[in-house]
């Protein structure tokens, strides 16, 4: 009974981190870049909509300037990466650090700020249902845009981009500047998923969004494991997202109902997308064991193309 | 149409793995012309196509694409002038990506990517009539992920994306040498259809000495990093292999050492 009560709260909570799942997807799937810049972005976005919704801003307009600024963290974490050739995982643990300060000034040096009560909020905790179809309806918009712009001239070259940085420069693709703009994409998002996260619990800490790679990735390999078995096209995919967003948080609020310490949790999220990364691999070392034969024959094979470089 | 003037590359330099892979390498390219580029391993072959394409700068040197000085010019916005295929069939065409999709991005080559539709009903039943063209049952499968295709089948199709918008240059860097006897030589019909139809000023790097003899109006041997055997016209349609091979040892003052050339002989 108590799992049922709280099943609408694991709901919206779930769109929410899903909505951001959307954003890793477009790092982690499209792109091909594993960036931690949003640990940091999801807490910028949620900072920078409490800070504007207490100064009188409404909540959809503190929700577009929580995108941009989420926005202009990938372009930074794109720019390290793309113009200064640092790696793009330490690109964006870099970021991720400068938006632990940046954040904090956001917050004007403290570490909490509370939506005052009775500003304009678009969700919150204390209608679930209401907050369930304001977040649905948000996710419904960002999902129709994607799908959109995936279609565009300016789309098809960010998935070629992922997909196949070579030939996508020998097609005259600017590969470095559509990294940066996928990332700025993708960490909007996020910070749109961190605006509303804010509201819906009334509150922006410096702490949140700490670990937030891990619930996405999470999210996505839940969500992936069905929607890819359904069709592997871009709205379905994202769809799934969304669903293994909630997936996630039910099972979350399950698992804390059965009274796992909430100190335990985060360990609960990595071990949860450890396995799924580890999956392919083991899976591989256990046929490569089981057909040898054949396995020899492949690697054969691939020794005979590799030369002739010259 | 294309000049190189003294080209030089150094990979590693100043290292125990130093190599030189270019030196003083010249060479003019005239409309039209179609050259095979043969050589032992490690001539330089392919470390000229990429000097060509971009792929890093020269140490010294110029290259000229069209009267533009393209030396310095970053490799995405030389793909205007250049048609690619690489020898790795994987390397061409985006896997995850539609058939029609991968010709539709290789069709805006050289231009400006906005934010319209990037793949038009009317551009796809284009699409329909060129892949019929290569007669691989492509045309039915314009949906289809290119992940899923063969290797031969990936590289006609990449073939097929280098010349959609006429290059002023194709580059083919060993594009049959990872496909089986038979799908090779029906790649290289198809690139030999493509580049007669279109006239396309053409370099085709090859282990085949017979398709090097075969194919195309100049053949060109590299050694140590520059041009030592150059023939064209006739002189060329009447070349055999012994005759190239002596050749090259006379220019060069070397014997001709390339396993895979020699087994294909």
């Amino acid at each position: 009974m108590a799992f049922l009560n709280a099943l609408p709260g694991a709901i919206a909570e779930g769109l929410i981190w899903g909505l951001m799942a959307i954003g890793v997807y477009i790092s982690y799937k499209i792109l091909d870049i594993a960036d931690l810049t949003v640990d940091g972005s999801i807490c910028t976005g949620a900072c920078v909509c409490a800070v504007l919704i207490n100064a009188g801003v409404p909540a959809w307009g503190s929700i577009l300037i929580a995108f941009l600024a989420g926005a202009a963290a990938g372009v930074i974490t794109g720019l390290l990466h793309a113009a200064l050739g640092i790696p793009s995982i330490l690109a964006g643990i870099l970021t991720q650090l400068m938006l632990y300060s940046v954040n904090l000034a956001i917050l004007g040096g403290r570490s909490l700020a509370t939506l005052t009560p009775g500003t304009s909020k678009l969700l919150h905790m204390s209608n679930n249902p209401l907050a369930i179809l304001a977040a649905g309806l948000i996710i419904i918009a960002v999902i129709i845009i994607l799908w959109l712009f995936f279609y565009t001239e300016v789309g098809l070259t960010l998935k070629s981009t992922g997909d196949n940085p070579d030939m996508s420069r020998a097609q005259g693709i600017n590969v470095k500047l559509n990294k940066v703009l996928g990332l700025a994409i993708s960490n909007g998002i996020v910070a749109l998923s961190g605006s509303l996260l804010a509201q819906y619990k009334g509150s922006a800490n410096i702490n949140d969004g700490r670990g937030a790679i891990v619930i996405g990735l999470a999210a996505i390999f839940i969500g992936l494991s069905v929607s890819m078995k359904i069709k592997p096209n871009l709205v379905v995919s994202l769809v799934g997202v969304i669903g293994g967003g909630i997936v996630y948080y039910v099972i979350y609020n399950f698992v804390v109902l059965l009274g796992l310490k909430t100190d335990y949790l985060k360990m609960f999220s990595a071990i949860i997308v450890a396995v799924f990364l580890a999956a392919p691999y083991l899976k591989s070392m256990y046929f490569t064991k089981k057909k040898p034969v054949r396995a020899q024959t492949a690697s054969a094979r691939t020794d005979e193309g590799g030369d002739g470089n010259a | 149409m294309l000049k190189i003037r003294d080209l030089e590359k150094t990979f590693n330099p100043g290292t125990v793995n130093a190599k030189t892979a270019l030196s003083g390498f010249d060479l003019t390219l005239n409309d039209g012309d179609f050259v095979t580029v043969i050589g032992g391993n490690g001539a330089g072959k392919s470390t000229m196509l990429n000097a060509i394409a971009g792929v890093w700068k020269p140490d010294y040197g110029t290259i000229e694409i069209d009267g533009v000085d393209v030396t310095n010019m970053p490799e995405h916005k030389r793909a205007k002038f250049l048609g690619r295929v690489f020898q790795d069939p994987m390397k061409g065409t985006s896997p995850d990506m539609e058939i029609a999709e991968n010709l539709s991005i290789a069709a805006r080559r050289g231009d400006k990517r906005k934010l319209v539709w990037g793949c038009s009903r009317k551009e796809k039943e284009g699409y329909r009539d060129l892949l019929a063209q290569l007669g691989l049952g492509l045309e039915d499968r314009l949906s289809t992920k290119v992940g899923l295709l063969s290797g031969g089948q990936r590289q006609a199709v990449t073939l097929l994306m280098a010349t959609l918008k006429k290059p002023k240059i194709l580059l083919l860097d060993e594009h049959t040498a990872a496909l089986d006897p038979k799908t090779a030589a029906k790649v290289l019909e198809i690139t030999n259809k493509l580049v007669t139809e279109n006239n396309l000023t053409t370099l085709m790097i090859t282990h085949n000495m017979h398709d090097a003899i075969e194919y195309g109006n100049r053949l060109i041997m590299m050694h140590e990093g520059h041009v030592v055997v150059d023939v064209s016209g006739e002189e060329k349609k009447k070349l055999t292999i012994d005759q190239l091979l002596s050749l090259f040892e006379t220019a060069s003052g070397s014997r001709f050492t390339s396993d895979k050339v020699m087994l294909s002989k």
